[in-house]
Order: C-alpha cells, then structure tokens, then sequence
C-alpha cells in the first residue's frame, strides 16, 4: 500500500442525498465534499438531523428505504462506491471498510457466542477454515484488549459490559484488516471512563494498522481528543473543515464557534452560597437493594443500588449528584421523589418524614418535590395534548380545570413556548419537549424539584439553552434543584454542591469547584481525567 | 383536522364504512322491502337466482325466499356480533387493566381466573352454555361474549404492563394523579389501538361463531340469521349452491368492512397518523 499520500482514500464529491417527500427538508445531505486521506482521522461533527452518518451509510451502501443518492461521487479505491453493484459492495464491506456502531447493545447478535460472531466475519468473505479463524478471533480480542479473550471468545453477548461488546464490534471491524474504518458515534452510549479507554483502544489500533478513520460523533470534547481533521456539518452542508487544531484553536464559521462555546467549559463559577440555611431534604442512611428472584437455574441476584447514602440540602441550593452508569444516582432519585421506596433509612422534607407517607397521604404530599424526566421522548403522553400534560397535576390537586389551563399556558410561555397547548408532544423537539417537562414540574410550585439526566439526551447547543432556562428558574422561584449526572462538567456549571457517587456509595462531596478543581477521591480524579478533550478545553478558557 | 377527516384518509376504512352502512341499512329495510316473515314458503324450492320476479337470490330448500332471509339475517348477524364483542370487552378490558397495573397477588388471581376460561376449548363452551341456557338471541350472545373476552384480558394486561413503566404514567404519578385517573386518561388511550383492531376482528369471529352454533341447530329457532341460511344449505350445496353463497359472501364483505373500519378508527385515534411512517 504505498500510495502516494496526495491520492485520498475515499474521496466525496458533490455527493447529494435526497430525503424522502414530506421531509423536513429535501436533501440529506447537499453537495458534500471531503477526502478522508490514508492513515488519518477525520472527525465529522454535527447535531442530529445535520446529515453526518447519512454520507457514511452511503459509502457503505446502508442507506434507508427512500433515501438515495441523486448526485456526486464517493471514490474509493478508484470506483465510485455509488454505481457498483450491491454484490460488489458486500465484496467491499469488512474487506476493505470497516464500520462500528453506536448502540454495541443491539449490534451484536444476542444469541451467539462472541467468537462465532468474528469467525463469520471471515466465513463471509470466504476467508481461512474452522481452526483457523478461532484462532484469528482469539487473536483480534486480545488485540483488542478484552480481559481474559479465551473466556470471552465463549461468551455471549448479554455477558459483556457495553464497553466490552464496543471492543467486540471493533475487533469484528478489524477482522480483515480494512484500509477504512467508519466510526458512528461508537461511544456516545458508554460511561466517560469506558469511552476515553475505546477512544485510546481506537487511536492506537489505528496507528498499528495505519488505516484511516472516519470518525462521526457530536461532542467536540472527542473531537480534541482524536481527530485529525474536522468536518464541521449543519442541515445536511458542511460548515467548515480543517485541521483538528486549528479548528478548535481557531473556528471560522460562527456555528463551529457556537458548537464549541456550548461545551460546558473548566471555568467553574464562583460559588454562590445557598440564599437561606433552612434545610429542605434531609437524608439519612438511606439502603436501597434490588433482588431478583432466583429461578430453579439461576441463583437470586442482589444489587445494592443505595448504600448508606447520607446528605442534605439547604432550600434554594443545587446539588449534582454525579457518577457512571450503576452507580445508584438515579436510583436515590427515585427514592426521593418516592417512584421507588427504600429499604431503610430517613428521609424528610422541611420537618415531614417523606419515607413512611404511603397511600393517600403520600399522593396529597407529592406534589412537593417533582421530576423532570431524562428521555424527552418517553416522558411526555403521546395522546394527551401539552396543555393539559401540564394542567394534569394542578388539576389532580385540586384546582378546577379552567384554571389550571390557564396556569398551563403561562408556564408554556414562562419556558418560551408561548401559544403551544392544544398541540401533541410529538408536533416538538427534543429540546422544546424537555422544556414542556420543565413546565410541567413546576405547575406544582414544588418545594424540590429532581432532574434526573435532564439534560443528556439533548444536542450540546440545546443542553446549553435548557441549563440556561433552569438557572433562570432557579433564580426566579428559588428553586431548590438536585440536578442528576454522567458529566462532571455539566454538574460544575450549575450546581453549588456535588455528590459523586460509585456502586451505590458517597464517595465525595463538597462544594462544585473543590470537586472540579481539587479533587480529594481517586475516583473523581479518575473521572475527571476521562472527559473527553479536557486540556484542550482548558486551553480556550485560560 | 378533525376525526372524520383523519379517518378519510384511510381510503380502506372509507370503504369499509360504507359496506357498513349498507349493511345496516340492509338490516334496517329488510322489514319494509320484505315485510313478511322470512321464514314463510313463498314458491317453489330450490328456484335458482334471477328466475323470477320478485327471487333475485332464488329459494332455498322449503321454497323461502333466500334475499328476505339475507335482510333479515343482517339484523341479527349484526346484533350478536356488536353486542356479544362489546359484552366481552366490558368484562376482558376492566380485568386485564387490573390486572397489569396493579400486579402482584391481584394479577395472579385474575390470570388464574382468566386461564380458567381459557382451557376449555371456545366452541365447545359456547355449545354447553347455549345447550344449558336454551337457544335465544341473549343467550347465544352471552355464549359468544363469555368465551371471548380471555384474549382480551390477555392483551390488555400485557399492554398495561408494558405501558406503566413509562416515563410519562411515572409522571403521571408523580403529580398526584390517583390511580383511576391514571389507569383511564394515561394508560388506556395508549392501549387503545391494539383492543380496537382485536375488537374488529372479535366482531366477525362472533359473527362466524354464531354461525357455527346455528349450523349445529343451536341458533335461535324464531330468527333467520346467515349461519343459519348456510347450515341448512350444507346438505344441497351441490345441487343449490346459491343457498351457501349468499349468506357466505354477506359473511365476508361483513368481517372485512370491520376490519377495515376497525384499521381507520386506530389510525384516526392516533394523533401522530402512525400510517405515514415508511
């Protein structure tokens, strides 16, 4: 493969995808152009809709039912990857382009071991026999650094964690050793500690086998940490493209420099203390264990979700209870604002014992502390229109329904969605629907209100808007907030304490910029060290 | 857009509204086009259609006329197949909803209950209960309707036990919604589509089970229906075999026009117009 390195690898021209009729807009993507060169890694950015997987599913021939290219080239390897026949392009796929997925829960196949799922990889190209690719598939995993490969080459999918089965579908990427590698937001699923160790898995498989990658992802923190190259996308165009660093030292276009703005940056601000010392959540010792009921086959399996949990919460502050996936934080939600009961421990509300209440009396109490719910999609019922979402509570408690109608629009307003009640929830975005959740919450006037990962569904630009609105909010009514998290960034900017927690444990807290800045715990160091691009975001901040 | 406008949009529900229609205006006329009993021998048997005046369908075995049986019969069909349909989701819906929203002990003693009904086989109840209650119009729809709602609970139960875990009934929750509340304004909306395809299709196989039971000479001796016309017609149908087609294609257009109402309604119920997605 010595190719002259001024010949691209892949190279898109004027590549045109058309949408559907009845599409948002008409073209997926329009007049596209970029090379991706042998050997490097170029990172496509872009929020959802903006087109950055639609070009990479047309070079590997994946695209949807209705989409189809009308104009432009994608060469590769000197044939133009949009005329050659569907058999020519199953020849070319694994062989010579690799791709990895976002989701590694369902790229996998549930029911077959790990090994026979890379082994196939070379049975469908005809490659090798029997003994031979086992061997090859202990080879990948252990390239790939899963622990213990030649358990894991008999394992089944559902027995790896989502990292593990990310390095999975890599070492099935790598299989054949293609020349290109599409990454489509491969760890935008996994926790900041498992995506910093698929990041560096990625980088250094690439140095080794000296491919070229084409990275598609949204966060420009992963940008800084790997790229080579940027491709910056908006609705389906490009926006700007250069090299990594001058790109994030430097961004031309105005929404690259809103793109990059919107990342929560380093800069911690100065605390603001709680307005009053009237404490407001109490919480004690709180225990919460998860038992699955052990079958004939299966041993019952007990998962301390809550383990002593003790802290408590002055009205009027914002404390952010930050940690990985299975680390109990959304369970201590839960527990909170009562969807989920705990074992053992206390818990009171302004003098009231929150635990015990049951029944009716906990219904007539809950509209004191309230929820806005993390996945803008599922949260709101589809066949109620958002008016009424909003006025349910209010009317549940009590005030006649006119009234609370009235009260619904207001708040619509006061969320910036003015004159929206008598639509349905999916006439918005994700974005606008998280905001009808916020009014939602606040139609209660409620003492506390819990966000439980509010924000990380959202597009960063959107997630910036929406923090804002809350600590508009917050200012407004003195909200007292406990803000639920993955990202320690996001947590630091809007809170004034910060609970971090691992396997149902308080591990640290304290004030948000002695955590952010000092850390005490190797834990919070360690996740601190993981979020994606940090020096270089540090570096635009000082 | 309002309902019937979203419910237009579906060219084959249109169409099966108005098979519909005129099936019931066909039940609603048939006492004014035939205004006597269809029982009655109006000429000689087996006269093959368009032979006479006044015969379009011919007769049947006993010299009836087999286009005032088809009229008459659509009334009944009609009446066993809606009644005995809504009969069984007024017990299966209520049961099943209980069921899956509450859970626990509750939810094993109302499946314990439902699973009941289910080991017997559907016709064969529905015989011992006609046999036992004497052949009538009432009870034959209360057979129909007692070994029909089992699926019905079923269903519902499992739609409810997969919608109560969601964000918004969370919600719901959240804000002090009692459980009535929740359980009729959250959840059930959301159940909807699928209880109504499965009440259309419930409808036709009411009509076909009625069909069966007077076929067995289990209908009710002092009403013409089409299960009737085909059982009695089931030794000639060689020699006649307009006496099965008739009541046999009215059968048919029936159970589809259902299904494709039944189809339109769901659609129509749901405000983001599921049809679109490709």
């Amino acid at each position: 493969m010595n190719h002259t390195t001024d010949t691209p690898l892949l190279s898109l021209q004027g590549l045109t995808i058309a949408l559907p009729k009845g599409a948002d807009r008409a073209y997926a993507v329009e007049n596209l152009s970029y090379d991706v060169q042998r050997g490097e890694i170029l990172c496509v950015v872009g929020e959802s809709g903006s087109g950055k997987s639609m070009a990479a599913n047309a070079v590997m021939g994946l695209l949807p039912k209705g989409v189809r290219p009308v104009d432009g080239k994608a060469i590769f390897a000197d044939q133009d990857l949009l005329s050659i026949t569907e058999k020519q392009h199953r020849e070319l796929r694994g062989l010579r382009i690799g791709m990895i997925f976002q989701e590694p829960m369902t790229a996998l196949n549930p029911l077959m071991r790990v090994g026979a799922q890379i082994s196939e990889v070379f049975e469908a190209h005809g490659q090798l026999n029997g003994a031979e690719r086992s061997i090859k598939a202990l080879e990948l995993l252990t390239e790939v650094g899963l622990p213990e490969p030649e358990k894991a080459i008999r394992a089944y999918p559902f027995q790896l964690s989502g990292g593990q089965r990310q390095r999975v579908m890599i070492a099935m990427a790598l299989a054949l050793e293609p020349e290109l590698l599409i990454a489509d937001e491969p760890t935008t699923a996994l926790d900041v500690t498992t995506q910093a160790q698929i990041l560096d898995l990625i980088i250094d498989l690439q140095k080794r086998h000296g491919m070229a990658v084409m990275f598609i992802t949204h966060d420009f923190g992963v940008v800084a940490e790997i790229a080579t190259r940027v491709c910056v996308m908006r609705q389906g165009k490009i926006v700007e493209l250069g090299e990594a660093r001058d790109v994030l030292a430097n961004p031309q276009h105005e929404y690259t420099r809103a793109l990059i703005e919107a990342i929560p940056s380093d800069v911690v601000p100065e605390a603001r203390g709680a307005e009053t010392d009237t404490p407001l959540l109490d919480v004690k010792n709180l225990n919460k264990v998860f038992r699955s009921k052990g079958g004939l086959f299966k041993p019952a399996r007990e998962v301390r979700a809550l383990n002593d949990v003790s802290f408590s919460l002055v009205k009027g502050e914002t404390i952010g209870i930050v940690g990985e996936s299975g680390s109990g934080k959304s369970t201590l939600g839960r527990c909170i604002v009562r969807l989920e009961t705990p074992d053992s421990g206390l818990m009171s509300l302004s003098g009231t014992d929150f635990m015990t209440l049951h029944g009716e009396s906990l219904r007539r109490e809950r509209k004191r502390v309230q929820m806005i719910f993390q996945d803008p999609y599922a949260s709101l019922n589809p066949r109620t229109r958002v008016g009424m979402a909003i006025a349910q509570g209010p009317i549940a408690n009590g005030i006649p329904k006119q009234k609370a109608l009235a009260q619904a629009d207001d708040l619509l307003e006061l969320v910036g969605l003015a004159n929206t009640a008598d639509r349905f929830p999916h006439e918005f975005s994700g974005g606008q629907r998280q905001r009808i959740g916020i009014a939602r919450a606040l139609a209660l006037e409620p003492e506390l209100i819990v966000a439980d990962e509010a924000v990380s569904a959202l597009d960063v630009s959107i997630q910036a808007q929406i923090l804002e609105l809350l600590e508009d909010l917050k200012q407004k009514f003195s909200l007292s907030l406990l803000f639920i998290t993955h990202d320690l960034r996001v947590a630091a900017q809007i809170c004034d304490h910060i609970i971090v927690m691992q396997h149902g444990r308080i591990v640290e807290q304290g004030p948000a910029r002695d955590i952010f800045l000092a850390p005490q715990q190797a834990y919070t160091r360690q996740l601190l060290d993981a979020i994606p691009g940090r020096p270089e975001a540090t570096e635009i901040a000082s | 857009m309002n309902f019937f406008a979203r419910f237009a949009q579906n060219r084959g529900a249109l169409v099966g509204l108005i098979i519909l229609t005129m099936i019931i205006l066909m039940a609603i006329s048939a006492p004014l086009l035939f205004p006597e009993s269809p029982w009655r021998m109006v000429q000689r048997p087996f006269l093959p259609p368009l032979e006479l005046d006044g015969f379009p369908m011919g007769t049947d075995t006993m010299g009836r006329n087999v286009a005032a049986g088809l009229m008459h019969g659509a009334w009944v069909s009609l009446l066993i197949g809606l009644v005995s349909t809504f009969v069984a989701l007024v017990i299966g819906v209520p049961l099943g909803a209980i069921a899956g929203y509450y859970g626990g002990l509750l939810d094993d003693a109302l499946m314990r209950f439902t699973e009941f009904f289910q080991i017997i086989p559907n016709f064969a109840l529905a015989i011992v209960l006609v046999a036992i209650m004497q052949p009538s119009v009432t009870s034959i729809v209360l057979a129909i309707a007692l070994v029909s709602w089992p699926p019905v609970a079923r269903l519902v139960r499992a739609e409810f036990m997969s919608l109560r875990h969601r964000e918004y009934v969370e919600a719901a929750r959240l804000v002090g919604q009692s459980n009535r509340t929740i359980i009729l304004r959250q959840i059930l909306p959301n159940a909807m589509s699928p209880i109504i395809v499965m009440a259309s299709l419930m409808v036709a196989t009411a009509i076909l089970l009625e069909s069966s039971l007077s076929f067995l000479g289990l209908g009710d001796p002092n009403v013409m229906s089409w299960g009737y016309m085909i059982g009695a017609a089931r030794t000639v149908i060689r020699q006649a075999w307009w006496l099965s087609f008739f009541p046999g294609l009215a059968i048919l257009l029936t159970v589809l026009a259902l299904n494709l109402v039944g189809e339109g309604l769901d659609d129509a119920l749901n405000p983001k117009l599921s049809r679109e997605r490709s």
